[in-house]
């Protein structure tokens, strides 16, 4: 690619300010505009958390109303998945990936600047909902609920969620492209970076499953507005049907949400372990394998909606295998530590963070994944805990384990580890103070999605909110460290990990166009120290020698 | 403006490729094209997964005593298919350089589509049935309606090629990708319908 397209000289310009809140096609400046826009609805997404997690605080529903308190957490969830780390995967894969695999942009950038201008239109529409009733119906949006809590407050929900559904798919669009076809020379699919693979299976996912979202929102769309009753049963209509589209879609969503960030931690790892990455292969088939099983495992949220016997024992059984590419890659970070010259600097302690965190919602996982016992906990506070743990034990803390990795990259300036630190050790110290108990919660029945609870769930709801107040101080030192460094950090190196993927080759921030000759592929993304003869299988030795040879 | 730059360099980098190919086919456009309509086909597959619930599960299908007239939206279902062997024989015109044949298949095509719509809009004016009516009645509506707003999509894509085709060199032999493209669309939009006249139209017979 790279060799036909410039013949002058690429700019050895920085952007100005001005290009970041414009249409603009680099690559660069839309990744970090999606993680700036993201960032922002992070924010606000914690805020009204905190509001929910203080109402909890006490059993009467005395500080906001029950009907403010389910706009909350309805706003809360969608802005957590679709507005923070939908769209964060989106700035990782869309600022690395040309990096990573030594092009100069995306396949489609014009595509590209399309994709992440309908995100901030699609967050208004979500917040403007406040002015016409915001939605109450969950995340979920189940009719015949969703039909019967405010119109335009849900149709409002539904047009912001079509929108950044878009913006998604046509994402996926160009990061399928740009890694299938964009690569230098010397680059094969097994020379590539992990985050590239676990973008390939993202891509893959958001294709297959966000349409279908997409058609059950036409026809929720319909329901609520024309008066047709697909999903209403006082018109004949089946509210099941939808359960079916709209999970096809929040199964493998939850996928979309941890694949990229399963990429992140493949790239942290290894570099601050200063080690090989152990089974790449392993690792990048694992993806494979979560995209295609996640894709049949859906109904595991519908076992207590009237889903026949043998349905219910199918989708039990899929869910269960999931856990086995699951535990392949757990298992392959762990043993790329073992042994390694761990450094424990912030990008490494949220990885390990990461590693632990994702570990417990994996198992809670695993209980609820057995049919009988998921019908005993289905919609209490174990379930709430259980995905907290995944979200913001897993995606949440990889997502800050990449932001730290690639800020010298992305700014050109070193943030300050301390103040990092700090970040990593309220955050996870927060996180568990605030979701640990939820389990307990649901075990004892306390049901989620109300504002009001029986006295006895006191103690263990004060404990929760108390530890959400101290994630609300562990963005402190977070917001001062991105400004200081920004502002007054020391000028970073083109490579301060001394890591061996490509990105780490070109300046810090990268030039326009990214590299100023096409880059070397002098070794595999991963031969930290490599000279023992361990390595065989990868054949590490070969590749070198065959680069060597040209 | 940096970025206009960037973007024509790019464009510049594919239309230089396709060159060096003869057939143009490492084309990234074409490929994005295809996961673009992997997409598309993927909320057909939702709409059509829940029309087959209701057809499994509902006793009576059609409901009430709805009965679908076959004869017009079998000639518009011949229309439509046949407009995409109109449709690739402009394509092989221009493979051959000749872009007065491509403008004549492709406006034969676009006619087609264009009959194609108004059949529907008169099949709507006279089913005697409304949106609302039963489940059949609004899965007929919106299904056969989401598929012709595909149509009219697709016939402005044919009409946006015509449009550019008017300059001269636009379109050459090793340079087409908005013909192919369309056409793949095209094709696209007929296969749909093919499946969907089989559940909504033949599927309610039995
Ligand atoms: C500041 C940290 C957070 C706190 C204190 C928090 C707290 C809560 C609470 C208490 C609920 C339950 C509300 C209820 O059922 O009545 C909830 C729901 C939810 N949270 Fe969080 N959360 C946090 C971060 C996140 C993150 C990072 C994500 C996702 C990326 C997330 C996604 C969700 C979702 C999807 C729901 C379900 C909403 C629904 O039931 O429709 N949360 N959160
Ligand atoms: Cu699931």
């Amino acid at each position: 690619m790279a060799t036909n397209t410039v013949s002058e000289k690429p700019q050895h310009k920085q952007r100005k300010l001005i290009d970041y809140f414009t249409f603009n096609t680099d690559h660069k400046v839309i990744g970090i505009q999606y993680l700036v826009t993201s960032f922002l609805f992070y924010f606000i997404g914690g805020a009204f958390a905190e509001v929910v997690r203080t109402e909890l605080a006490t059993p009467d529903p005395d500080i906001v109303s029950p009907e403010l308190y389910n706009q909350l957490f309805t706003l809360h969830g969608t802005i957590m998945i679709f507005l923070w780390i939908v769209p964060a995967g989106a700035a990782f894969a869309n600022y690395l990936i040309p990096l990573m695999i030594g092009a100069e942009d995306m396949a489609f950038p014009r595509l590209n600047a399309v994709a992440f201008w309908m995100a901030p239109p699609g967050g208004v529409l979500l917040l403007g909902s406040f002015l016409v009733g915001a939605p109450q119906s969950g995340w979920t949006s189940y009719p015949p609920l969703s039909l019967m809590t405010g119109k335009w407050g849900e149709e409002f929900w539904i047009l912001s969620l079509l929108l950044l559904g878009t913006s998604s798919i046509l994402g996926a669009i160009n990061f399928a492209t740009t890694i299938l076809k964009m690569r230098i020379k010397d680059m094969d699919l097994y020379s590539m970076p992990l985050f590239c693979w676990a973008m390939l299976a993202t891509s893959a996912l958001i294709l297959l499953s966000t349409p279908v979202l997409a058609g059950a929102l036409i026809l929720l769309s319909f329901d609520l507005i024309a008066g047709t009753s697909f999903f209403n049963p006082t018109g004949g209509g089946d509210p099941v049907v939808y359960q079916h589209l709209f999970w096809f879609y929040s199964h493998p969503a939850v996928y979309i949400m941890i694949l990229p960030f399963f990429g992140v931690i493949s790239e942290v790892i290894p570099v601050h372990s200063r080690k090989p990455i152990f089974g790449y292969r392993a690792i990048a088939y694992s993806s494979l394998a979560i995209t295609f099983l996640g894709l049949i495992v859906w109904a595991h949220h519908m076992f207590t909606s009237g889903t026949p016997g043998w349905l219910r024992m199918f989708f039990m059984a899929t869910t269960m295998l999931i856990a086995v590419p699951t535990g392949i890659k757990i298992f392959s970070w762990c043993a790329t530590m073992w042994g390694g010259k761990i450094e424990l600097n912030t990008p490494m302690l949220f990885a390990m963070g990461f590693v632990s965190s994702f570990l417990i919602g994996g198992f809670t996982r695993g209980m609820i994944s057995f049919l009988p016992f998921d019908i005993y906990v289905h919609d209490t506070y174990f379930i709430v805990g259980h995905f907290h743990y995944v979200l913001f034990g897993g995606s949440a803390l990889a997502l800050f384990s990449g932001f730290y990795h690639w800020y010298p990259k992305m700014t050109g300036k070193n943030y300050h580890e301390g103040l990092g630190q700090l970040h990593f050790i309220l955050t996870f110290i927060g996180l568990n103070i605030t979701f640990m108990p939820m389990h307990q919660l649901g075990l004892m029945g306390m049901n989620r999605r109300v504002a009001l609870y029986d006295v006895e769930f006191q103690p263990l709801n004060l404990l929760s909110t108390a530890g959400a107040y101290v994630m609300a101080v562990s963005t402190i030192p977070f917001i001062i460290n991105v400004i200081w460094s920004l502002a007054k950090g020391t000028q970073a190196e083109r490579n301060p990990w001394r890591a061996l993927t490509l990105e780490w080759q070109t300046a810090s921030p990268p030039i326009i166009e990214n590299f100023e000759e096409e880059p070397i592929l002098w070794s595999g993304p991963y031969d930290y120290g490599v000279d023992d003869e361990e390595q065989e299988e990868e054949s590490v030795a070969d590749m070198l020698a065959d680069v060597s040879a040209k | 403006m940096q970025s206009s730059a960037i973007d024509s360099q790019v464009t510049i980098g594919y239309e230089e490729k396709a060159e060096f190919h003869h057939h143009g086919h490492p084309d990234h456009r074409m490929f994005g094209l295809v996961l673009f309509l992997i997409a598309e086909s993927m909320i057909f597959f939702g709409l059509f997964s829940a029309y087959m619930i209701y057809y499994a599960t509902v006793p009576e299908w059609p409901m009430g005593d709805i009965e679908l007239e076959l004869l017009l939206p079998g000639i518009n279902s011949v229309i439509l298919i046949s407009s995409s062997f109109v449709m690739h024989k402009g394509q092989s015109c221009i493979r051959n350089n000749d872009v007065k044949g491509l403008q004549l298949w492709f406006t034969i095509t676009a006619i087609m589509g264009a009959i194609f719509l108004g059949g529907q809009l008169y099949e709507y004016a006279h089913t005697g049935f409304g949106l609302t009516d039963n489940l059949f009645t609004s899965c007929f509506y919106v299904l056969t309606g989401f598929h012709g707003l595909h149509v009219t999509a697709g016939l402005l894509f044919i009409l946006a090629v015509l449009w550019r085709s008017r300059k001269e060199g636009h379109y050459s032999a090793s340079k087409h990708f908005g013909v192919e493209a369309s056409e793949l669309y095209w094709h696209f939009v007929d296969v749909i319908w093919i499946i969907l006249f089989v559940l909504v139209y033949l599927l309610p017979l039995q």
